[in-house]
């Protein structure tokens, strides 16, 4: 199909449509432009645009000593939260389809709470509820691991359940048939075919943990967003700029992690190795494709 | 427990505020993606850039950044102001970062919608000579707009959930009120706790039973 499903909206414009379309291009550049300048002349006016406030970030300590250690610290804590949620995924996602009631129920409620409460009141709950009821000392890194972890958790286990579920039924027929238990069959037929098709809606969601972990700024985990709004600024009294680097590499991060999933999903859709169909993350923002 | 009925209107004003910050949001929020939906399947080269940077910069971008930015970088350095109270200003500034923010969600579901549109319908609209704008209003929003409502209803329940991230600049909707009664009433930590968090439930549920009803009652027949 060489036209988009977007070109549809509209006739190939002929000489006066091309006409038109020329003016109506400069005149929006136009006023993008002026939006533009006018954003420019607010920041000039503050300064913003000093020398003296993005020098820091060409200088070799301030990357040493100030961001890289802060990036470090976020990476850190998404790679804890992964490693420990995708498995919560796995487990609460294969108990929420057990036979027996009394397991698929409580993980039901377990997942459904976790889902529907937000991020941040779990990581103040970590952090208040852990010295309160258990008397214990919790750091600011493992109450956003906490939040992190059942909440990327919570959703991963419904990945995993629409994977699990999305295949057809005569896969675990068959394999019963030829005489597999219910373990080996989950084990040796529905989880590897269900894993591919899962994988880049997982993919997806860890893009989405990475940049929760910047809710741990508001406990005061020294993280990359720290880095950005608060040493930084502190030391060269500039947060405008900082924050924007800051973006730029939260966006680099996740756009490369996005092109992971995009590639695994090609991958999955060309191989036929797997019977069932592409997950779509739960909560997707995006309509079902209908043709 | 008694903390909690004890601290009922502190809670309720607090919940009264996350429902104001999210209604105020999503109005902003839906014409603004909106907008940007309709500029991404322009005809101009420019709009459709434009648009579509716009989407996949804040997409990418955590909100707590976009709204630190917002309240410190706007409200602090550059001295946008909205009104005397700080508290105030910080509230519409922190509605301006959340709206920014979920318009690029809107912008997308909206734009997925416009996709389950089938192609005869613009190809109709066209052959009856309906320039763009016209296609867009007639004929294809009004059937995308119908196939998003559940995802809408999502982004609208993520952002109930994402207003507490206005606590970063300082804003007292539910979960910085929560923060501060742990602080107030240390042996009461895991009522209050389940408090709030049945006050999230209570707003998030409903949301989700509604626009899945809606989108039932109102789907596109083919």
């Amino acid at each position: 199909m060489s036209q988009t499903r977007a070109s549809v909206l509209y006739d190939a414009p002929g000489p006066r449509g091309r006409r038109r379309n020329l003016l109506l291009t400069v005149l929006f550049a136009v006023a993008l432009i002026v939006l533009a300048y006018l954003g420019y002349r607010k920041f000039a006016e503050k300064g913003q645009f000093d020398a003296a406030l993005w020098e820091p970030f060409l200088q070799a300590d301030v990357w040493i000593n100030l961001i890289l250690p802060g990036l470090w610290n976020t990476l850190s804590a998404a790679a804890t939260a992964a490693l420990i949620a995708v498995p919560f995924g796995f487990v609460f996602g294969m108990a929420r389809l057990s036979e027996h009631r009394w397991i698929r129920i409580p993980a039901g409620a377990v997942v459904e709470f976790f889902r529907a409460i937000p991020l941040l009141i779990m990581i103040f709950f970590a952090q208040y509820g852990g010295s309160a009821v258990f008397g214990l000392t919790v750091t600011s890194f493992s109450a956003v691991v906490f939040g992190l972890v059942m909440y990327n958790g919570s959703v991963l286990a419904e990945i995993v359940r629409a994977g699990i579920s999305s295949l057809p039924r005569g896969q675990t027929e068959a394999a019963l048939a030829v005489g597999l238990r219910k373990g080996q069959a989950m084990r040796l037929i529905l989880l590897p075919q269900a894993v591919t098709a899962m994988m880049p809606a997982i993919v997806s969601q860890l893009v989405v943990l990475l940049k929760d972990t910047a809710l741990g700024f508001i406990v005061a985990y020294e993280d990359l967003l720290n880095a950005g709004a608060r040493i930084l600024p502190a030391n060269f009294r500039n947060l405008i700029p900082a924050v924007i680097v800051m973006a730029v590499i939260y966006i680099l991060i996740n756009v490369g992690v996005g092109l992971v999933a995009t590639w695994l999903e090609k991958r999955s859709r060309r191989s036929r190795k797997s019977t069932a169909a592409p997950v779509a993350p739960p909560d997707s923002v995006t309509a079902p494709a209908t043709l | 427990m008694s903390a909690l009925i004890e601290e009922l209107p502190v809670i309720l004003g607090a919940f009264w505020l996350t429902v104001r910050l999210t209604l105020a949001t999503a109005v902003a929020a839906l014409v603004l993606g909106t907008v940007l939906a309709a500029m991404r399947v322009s005809p101009l080269g420019v709009l459709r850039n434009v648009a579509g940077a716009y989407v996949n910069a804040l997409r990418n971008t955590p909100l707590t950044l976009v709204i630190v930015f917002c309240g410190l970088g706007l409200g602090l350095v550059l001295d946008v102001s909205f009104s005397e109270s700080l508290s105030v200003n910080y509230l519409w500034l922190s509605i301006i970062g959340l709206s920014l923010y979920t318009a690029a969600f809107v912008c997308e579901a909206i734009r997925s919608g416009i996709n389950t549109v089938p192609i005869g319908q613009a190809e109709a609209a066209r052959a009856l000579g309906l320039t763009f704008t016209q296609n867009l209003r007639h004929i294809v929003l009004p059937q995308a707009f119908r196939a998003v409502i559940a995802p809408l209803g999502s982004v609208l329940i993520a952002l109930i959930k994402n207003t507490t991230i206005a606590a970063a600049i300082g804003v007292a909707e539910a979960s910085l009120t929560m923060k501060s009664l742990f602080e107030r009433h240390q042996e009461a930590v895991v009522p209050i706790f389940l408090g709030f968090a049945l006050g999230f439930l209570v707003l998030t549920l409903p949301v989700g039973l509604l626009f899945g009803w809606l989108a039932k009652r109102l789907a596109v027949a083919r």
